[in-house]
């Protein structure tokens, strides 16, 4: 009896990225936005992020196979990388129960519903979080301050966002310059001493998950920069024009969620264009969108819902900025 | 900075095992099947019949038509039958089987061990040397050279390029080809510049081949119009197209052929065909094969003839080894694999890889991701993931709308994805779905 | 009830009339005129939309149907007799006879017959693998095995037999729609004309290849003997490139040449069983082919 061999079209090898390696170098590069959230929210933090992590995947897990009867696919790390994002989108001193519910609309809303891992046109964590935004608005916009490592789980201080402070002083009439004074510093800021969601607060540990995933390839640089760089320009030109009523670009970038949605939640393969000029348009859409509704609009942050919006026009962009052809300008020329 | 071609490509490992190994002679056979089809076009008209006494060098098929070619016999001894045989096409196809009684060569046959650099014939003589001596291309696409050498009127061509790149991991046929038979090459390209009527060729070589860029570039300068230049690895730096446009910066139409630019592309072992067909009076009927992998003893490089299966080649290179779990003719990114070790070699074999029982099997494909990566390599800038769709869902008519025929079948988006798609499956069936709609489009 | 509700009532009902009566005069301007009988005969047909009767769906065929001159040529093989005279009925005209058909899967090669040479590890997709190579075996005519048809049949009258690898076709729901028939690359699924109890007689096998190979590559494969021509008194059985061919028309049941196929390539369906002497001729003519 002669060997079998195997017979397959060519190409007769592969590349050795997997989408688990992906989805698990986006785990790795949140590490250091994880360690300084349980470094500045405490133990809090960690049971939050525990939380939202195993609802996820548990959800995951019960509708694939009771509900839609298919094959199993929660290791590939994209439920993981959800429950890490919902989770750092949340104040750590959240009730449970809010956080098993956000889950449940995250992965089976967002995500289930329109067939699972590379379907859904909306980026899942958010989807749960603007839920819960709008569902639990009280214990979603009351933000603890970062008081260092505390071990206990509920009685958090809470205060306000550097950008609820300047949102509800302008409201009150108060000049910006002396709103300034009870915003942190920008060393504080660029640390993460300052109130907010777990994951948004410390700039510096969300640029070395950046530098981890440009290191790893996993993502390019289009969409974060076009992102911060619009909010950068348009907020400047505002600042420019009246400096009394608008602040500096620097704090806009440094404070609320833009670099963690710029760099983690916007650059989402699934829910992303995917050639680099329709990136570019997606970031400078997103950059847009929040910076007019932190200015503009009546909540004090925005990205979370500019990201969802530019999400339901990349189809669009995805039919009608295809790249150039090779030879294709030639011929038609 | 080095020449490279501007979008797509990918970095595969280069597993170039036997770029050091000197070019071997296999020795002849017991017995060979020499497909009448080793060439894109017709196949060959068989004129000889079961009994005839036939010599190396023979012809024993003849060229149907304008796009075919001659093929010769590549061994002497007795015809036992015409029959079919399978190929590397994966079918049974008509071939010339002959039992091997010593090596009696056509005495019209040059065999002597000087390199001849006068060149004596005239372009429309070195043509039809080129048909007559079943001439195709080497480099695995197997168009008759004849045919590409007569340009078409209105046309004109100002460079002959030469494609020395080897793009392909493992193989090294090429390289060695360069190394060894160096001054052949080179007045093989000499010919083909006057057979085109340019003074002007540029060859192409990756930079992984540092040693034939070096000794190319020495050797080079004694033939008039030659340059050598050397380029940034990238695969599918070899393919013609993207030759082109890292050379010399002209991109060819899509849906065109080079010519269209002025330019016309030969593989370095056509150009060592063709000096031994021009200045030797020598009929393509041996070529050299790459036989490697990692579990092999002995991988090397063999001048072969024509119809030895490729049995014999695994002997040579240390025999089968015992986890071979794939055999590939050509290289591991555009490689067919065979189901046979019966398969004869061909003019177009470049190479055959044994690989290991652990790379043979496909990863199990999961759902497409978007990542976009298939999109960020491909060469031609097409969308594999959507031309995928489209040909899986049977909507031809978009997907030639995506110019889904500009796929040259690299591989190299299938290399990429991350979640283990086979893309270039379903674009291929797409391909030859639209290509035949487009034909039967074209006859209404 | 206040002002606002009042008056946000009263608005949005005369904008709806408004609406409602340019929508009227729209509607009769650029109404399309539409026989009204095309409508009458969509209703009668099935409504499978598979292609079967050549036409791209139901309401295609009904505007051929109410075009035509007459009902030759046109057949819904979904509906059958009954539809089709109902549609004549409709339009005043004559339903021509058409011999329901079946469709039968022309190879019989399971692993049992034809043994595997090589594995195939590509994507299960017989289109694709036909573009390839020949296949898992030594038969390239045969079939692949990956299931083209039975993802292509929408009466679920198909599926893939895990034994013996080759789709199986239940003559009860197979509408002989012909989808099967298209999505076959290697042209292995016939429509033929449908009998009594279901019986079938027919050439288990599309393979062109001379005796030698066709036998070595598969074992019930037809070697192109013509024992099979020479005793059929009614002339049904054809050869051609190595292969036979029985004309379903012609054909009478006799079942002579099912015992007369040395390597039992031609098979009977749904026959009743009679005693198992086709054996023993199979081994001795095998033992004629082999030396030969």
């Amino acid at each position: 009896m002669s060997k079998l061999f195997n017979i397959s079209p060519s190409p007769h090898t592969q590349s050795t990225e997997t989408t688990k390696k992906l989805m698990y170098g986006v785990v790795v590069a949140l590490i250091p936005a994880f360690i300084t959230s349980i470094l500045y929210f405490g133990v809090s933090a960690l049971i939050v992020t525990v939380t939202s992590v195993v609802s996820c995947l548990v959800f995951e897990y019960l509708i694939q196979r009771f509900v839609l009867r298919k094959p199993l696919s929660i290791t590939d790390g994209s439920a993981i990388v959800t429950g890490i994002l919902l989770a750092f989108n949340l104040p750590s001193d959240i009730p449970v129960h809010i956080i098993v519910i956000g889950s449940l609309v995250a992965i089976g809303i967002a995500k289930m519903t329109f067939g699972g891992l590379g379907n859904n046109p909306f980026n899942p964590a958010l989807v749960g979080r603007v839920f819960m935004l709008i569902s639990f608005p009280v214990q979603m916009t009351t933000w603890p301050l970062p008081e260092g490592f505390k071990t206990s789980y509920a009685d958090a201080v809470t205060g306000a966002t550097p950008l609820g402070i300047i949102k509800e002083g302008l409201k009150n009439g108060d000049s910006l310059s002396s709103l300034m004074e009870k915003i942190p510093n920008v060393f504080h800021m660029f640390m993460g001493k300052m109130g907010g969601s777990m994951g948004e607060v410390a700039a510096f540990a969300l640029l070395l998950g950046f530098a981890y995933l440009l290191y790893r390839k996993i993502i390019t640089w289009h969409i974060p920069v076009s992102i911060l760089g619009t909010v950068a320009v348009f907020t400047t030109i505002l600042w420019l024009i009246d400096p009394q009523k608008n602040a500096n670009p620097l704090f806009h970038v440094l404070a609320g969620g833009v670099l963690l949605g710029a760099i983690f939640m916007a650059t989402d393969y699934v829910t992303s264009p995917m050639y680099p000029k329709a990136m570019i348009i997606y970031g400078i859409g997103i950059g847009f969108i929040t910076v007019v509704i932190r200015v503009y609009g009546a909540y004090p942050e925005g990205v979370s819902f500019a990201i969802l919006i530019m999400n339901a026009f990349v189809p669009l962009m995805n039919a009608y900025m295809k790249p150039k052809r090779f030879g294709e300008e030639v011929a038609n020329g | 900075m080095l020449k490279t071609f501007p979008v797509g490509g990918i970095h595969p490992p280069e597993n170039k095992l036997t770029a050091d190994k000197t070019i071997k002679y296999l020795p002849v056979p017991a017995s060979v099947a020499i497909p009448v089809s080793q060439h894109i076009g017709t196949p060959a008209e068989v004129i000889v019949g079961k009994g005839d006494i036939i010599r190396t060098g023979q012809v024993i098929a003849t060229s149907k038509g304008f796009v075919s070619s001659n093929v010769h016999s590549s061994v002497s001894g007795k015809v036992s039958k015409i029959d079919n045989i399978i190929d590397s096409t994966g079918y049974r196809h008509m071939a010339v089987f002959i039992d091997v009684d010593g090596d009696e060569w056509v005495e019209t046959i040059n065999r002597t061990p000087e390199v001849i650099k006068e060149i004596k014939l005239g372009p429309e003589d070195i043509i039809k040397r080129c048909l007559d001596s079943g001439i195709v291309g080497l480099g695995g696409a197997t168009f008759p050279s004849h045919a590409k050498l007569s340009i078409p009127p209105g046309k004109k061509c100002d460079i002959l390029i030469i494609n020395g790149v080897e793009c392909e991991p493992y193989l090294t046929s090429d390289h060695r080809l360069m190394l060894e038979h160096v001054e052949e090459v080179l007045t093989g390209i000499t010919v083909l510049m006057k057979a085109l009527g340019v003074d002007r060729a540029m060859i192409g070589i990756e930079n992984n081949k540092p040693d034939a860029v070096e000794h190319l570039t020495g050797i080079a300068e004694d033939f008039r119009g030659i340059t050598v230049h050397s380029l940034k690895v990238k695969y599918p730096q070899g393919a013609e197209k993207q030759l082109i446009k890292a050379l010399v910066n002209r991109e060819v139409p899509s849906g065109h052929l080079p010519i269209d630019v002025g330019l016309v592309v030969h593989n370095v072992g056509t150009a060592f065909a063709v000096y031994e067909a021009v200045q030797k009076n020598k009929p393509l009927f041996e070529r050299v094969v790459t036989v490697t992998g990692k579990s092999l003893r002995n991988p090397g490089n063999f001048m072969v003839r024509t119809g030895t299966p490729v049995r014999d080649l695994i002997e040579a290179a240390g025999g089968m080894p015992e986890d071979t779990g794939k055999i590939v003719s050509g290289g591991p990114m555009m490689g067919k694999a065979l189901n046979s070790t019966d398969v004869p070699v061909v003019k177009g074999t470049s190479g055959i890889i044994l690989f290991p029982e652990s790379e043979s099997e496909r990863p199990v494909a999961g759902p497409c991701i978007r990542c976009g990566k298939c999109i960020t390599v491909c060469p031609m800038n097409l969308e594999p993931y959507l031309l995928m769709t489209l040909a899986g869902k049977g909507l031809f008519e978009k997907a030639e709308n995506e110019q889904i025929t500009d796929c040259m079948e690299c591989g190299s988006c299938s290399f990429t994805c991350p979640a283990k798609r086979p893309l270039l499956d379903y674009i291929r069936l797409g391909k030859s779905t639209v290509i035949r709609m487009a034909r039967e489009r074209n006859i209404k | 009830m206040s002002t606002v509700i009042l008056t946000t009532i009263i608005c949005l009902s005369i904008l709806a009339l408004i609406s409602a009566i340019i929508l009227y005069f729209v509607a009769q301007k650029f109404k399309v005129y539409e026989d009204p009988r095309i409508d009458e005969i969509q209703a009668v047909l099935p409504a499978a939309n598979c292609g079967g009767c050549g036409f791209a769906g139901c309401r295609n065929f009904a505007e051929a149907l109410v075009n035509a001159e007459t009902f030759e040529g046109l057949n819904c093989p979904v509906g059958g007799a009954e539809v089709m005279d109902e549609a004549a009925r409709i339009l005043g005209k004559e339903a021509p006879e058409v011999d329901p058909l079946v469709a039968v899967l022309k190879c019989n090669g399971t692993p049992e017959f034809r043994p595997k040479t090589s594995r195939y590890d590509g994507v299960a997709d017989c289109r694709i693998t036909n573009n390839l190579y020949m296949g898992e075996t030594d038969c390239s005519y045969g079939c692949l095995g990956n299931g083209d048809c039975v993802s292509a049949c929408t009466f679920d009258a198909m599926y893939m037999d895990p034994v013996t690898e080759l789709p199986v076709i239940m003559d009860d729901k197979c509408v002989a729609c012909g989808l099967c028939v298209k999505a076959c690359p290697r042209d292995l699924i016939e429509l033929r004309k449908k009998a009594k109890k279901d019986r079938k007689i027919y050439v288990a096998c599309y393979n062109c290849d001379k005796g030698g190979p066709a036998r070595r590559a598969c074992k019930v494969a037809c070697i192109g003997c013509g024992k099979c021509v020479k005793v059929c008194t009614f002339g049904a059985i054809t050869m051609e490139n190595n292969l036979a061919y029985i004309d379903a028309n012609k054909c009478t049941f006799c079942r002579k040449c099912v015992t007369e196929c040395p390597t039992n390539s031609i098979i009977e369906v749904n026959f009743p069983p009679r005693k198992p002497k086709a054996e023993v001729v199979t081994e001795a003519v095998n033992q004629r082919i082999t030396k030969g």
